[in-house]
């Protein structure tokens, strides 16, 4: 890329963004390196969308500094939209095009890049060049979306929430093709509100909250800062004694939920589940279900919120 | 790349606007079918070669044979009941009795022109036959030349009509709609010159405007001889006009509202009087003489008003100035507010 020699392609101070009431950005900073996945983790109305459309120029910030390529928006905007490449959540295009007029629509935008042909190919769309928009499906459409954001060979690439709404198999589809931009040496800002994406294509996260940033990191170092290795999620009948569990050798936290479900964030398996089971057993509480998953990115969330991600 | 012309961003939203437009066959029912059915249906119902005769109901029978000779009149001898019901459900225009005394006694809507016409050929008829001569000799000398019929009327009113309707649903329509999906947005997001977005549905009515004002025009000159006195050049300066001015209030309605059901109250809001006061059925003339001058700065108004003394007088665009100023203020006031107070999102 052209531009990888700009030091930071996105660096952002201190931003702030209220609406009438709400205040969506509560002042944040973070800054994406050349050629990598930044992603920005957190649930619905965490603010990602906000600031990422401060920094596509799509929406103003109160106040704060957003540097994009070296640029800034109240002086630049022409050339720097001509080297973003943006997919917004939930454009519709319009859906009495083909996929080939709706790429060769947004290429004539572009002074350089790729040709329409090839930015379908990109997206792995070439044999639906003379479908309709409307007849595509979520996955495709969303593919489609990524393909008019290449049209402009972008310098930075903003993927808000590119997966929502997908079924797993074109989910998987779409993060392969992210891995391709990846390996191609674009930069990404990609927001997200799951954690298993950010996980698998982010080289580092910021988790938001409540229009702050409440945790950033790689994702291993994230996981790591638990000092756990492994969730278990259980639920008995009736209601167990859950105090016992907080002294328990290798549980580092417990999290009931009030009907019988609870989570034990453990830093090893082979002892506390037959700990477990024992306790349960003494308290004549029977299991009714019984999981363990490797510690993830959710869980540095539930840890630090107290809230699941896609909790309403 | 090599950029050539058909990559032209202008070219790219224009042909978007027409693809989207032949891409939808009910819109163009709406835009081109219809207006030709609205004019066929209306010139066969108000057709002139010979109007149809008045239907009366009498309920005497010696009334009946006095008036079932008049060729003006179409008779049917009735019971009061059922005459009333003839009247009151648009069979009857008229309904004459015979009161104990002789007296014939008139039933009918004093606000209808042809009840009142209908009255009077029904009293001559009556007073003839009981023995009345006239004592001035009268003499019917019947004008039918062609742009004086109710089809000539109405073929100028429909075009007008269209180019209103069409500028302001089409603007409308596919603005909100854009910017409902975040398609305004999205395309905002690019490089794009906005100007080039606004303009492109300029260039789209301006490639719609000759099928808009031609097929109803060429029906009605084929089907029932409306002339076009003014000549073609003419009406397409004055249809070029009207649809610039209407694609700026279309331009204005949509400026702000971000759901098709916000645009359909706008648009029916300015729409429909314009509708009624301007003359599209009926003479404008017919309303009080206080509400004219405001009736007159209506752009629906001065765009029939001057195609109608282009097409059927053949007045020249330097006397139609009047008109022609009124479009050109509602175009440069409702495009420069469209401008300022535009949604790009």
């Amino acid at each position: 890329m052209s531009d990888s020699q700009i030091a930071s392609p996105l660096r952002v101070r201190d931003l702030r963004k209220a609406y009438k009431d709400v205040v969506a950005v509560a002042g944040i900073d973070f800054e994406v390196r050349p050629g990598e996945c930044f992603g920005l983790l957190g649930p619905n109305g965490a603010g990602k969308t906000t600031t990422i459309e401060i920094c596509e120029g799509l929406t103003p910030a109160d106040s704060g500094d957003v540097e994009v390529l070296g640029l800034r928006w109240a002086t630049d905007a022409a050339e720097l939209r001509q080297r973003l490449g943006i997919q917004l959540q939930e454009t519709q295009l319009a859906e009495k095009l083909t996929t080939l007029e709706t790429l060769t629509l947004f290429r004539s935008f572009f002074r350089q890049g790729p040709s329409p042909a090839e930015a379908l190919a990109l997206v792995q769309l070439e044999e639906k060049r003379d479908a309709r928009v409307g007849a595509l499906s979520g996955g495709q459409k969303q593919r489609l979306a990524l393909a008019c954001a290449l049209v402009g060979d972008p310098a930075l690439l903003f993927l808000d929430e590119p997966t929502t709404g997908l079924d797993p198999q074109a989910r998987r589809q779409l993060w392969d093709l992210i891995e391709q931009f990846k390996r191609d040496g674009r930069t990404i800002l990609l927001t997200t509100h799951y954690m298993d994406e950010a996980q698998q294509l982010c080289e580092r996260v910021a988790i938001m909250d409540h229009g702050r940033i409440i945790a950033h990191g790689t994702p291993r170092d994230l996981i790591a800062s638990l000092g756990v290795e492994h969730v278990v999620a259980f639920s008995t009948e009736g209601h167990a004694d859950l105090q016992v569990f907080e002294t328990m050798t290798g549980v580092r936290s417990v999290r009931g939920s009030g009907d019988g479900r609870a989570e034990l964030q453990v830093s090893e398996l082979h002892t506390c589940v037959p700990a477990l089971l024992a306790e349960l057993g003494r308290q004549g509480r029977p299991l009714t279900s019984l999981t363990t998953h490797s510690a993830t990115l959710e869980d540095v969330f539930v840890s630090l919120t107290g809230r699941h991600l896609r909790d309403e | 790349m090599n950029r050539s012309i058909e990559l032209h961003p202008f070219v790219q939203l224009t042909l978007m606007r027409v693809r989207e437009f032949i891409r939808e066959p009910e819109a163009v029912f709406w835009a081109l079918i219809f207006p030709i059915l609205l004019a066929g249906g209306l010139g066969v119902a108000f057709r002139s070669d010979s109007p149809a005769p008045v239907p009366v109901v009498v309920t005497s029978p010696e009334l009946a044979s006095t008036l079932v000779g008049d060729p003006a009149l179409d008779v049917q001898l009735a019971d009061e009941a059922r005459a009333v019901e003839a009247l009151r459900g648009g069979r009857a225009l008229l309904v004459i009795e015979q009161a104990a005394d002789g007296t014939a006694v008139f039933r009918y809507d004093e606000s209808n022109p042809e009840a009142r016409a209908a009255r009077l050929t029904a009293n001559q008829a009556l007073q003839v036959a009981a023995g009345r001569i006239d004592p001035v000799a009268v003499q019917d000398d019947l004008w039918t030349e062609t742009g004086s019929r109710y089809i000539d009327f109405l073929i100028p009113g429909l075009v007008g009509m269209g180019i209103m309707g069409n500028a302001i649903w089409g603007l409308g329509f596919s603005i909100v709609d854009s910017r409902r999906r975040k398609l305004m947005k999205r395309i905002v997001a690019t490089p794009m010159p906005k100007h080039l977005y606004l303009g492109s549905f300029l260039a789209w009515r301006l490639m719609l405007l000759p099928v808009e004002v031609g097929v109803p025009v060429i029906f009605g000159a084929i089907a029932f001889g409306v002339p076009v006195r003014g000549g073609v050049i003419d009406l397409a300066m004055i249809s070029i006009v009207g649809a610039f001015a209407f694609a700026a209030i279309g331009l204005l309605i949509a400026s702000r509202a971000r759901t098709i059901e916000a645009v359909s109250g706008l648009m029916n809001f300015v729409m429909l009087p314009m509708w009624i006061l301007s003359g599209v059925f009926f003479s404008a003339d017919r309303f009080p003489d206080a509400m004219q001058p405001l009736i007159r700065a209506l752009p629906l108004s001065a765009l029939i008003d001057a195609l109608r003394a282009s097409m059927l007088q053949g007045t020249g665009l330097v006397q139609l100035w009047p008109q022609l100023a009124v479009l050109g203020a509602w175009m440069l006031v409702a495009f420069a507010v469209a401008l300022r107070i535009f949604r790009w999102r």
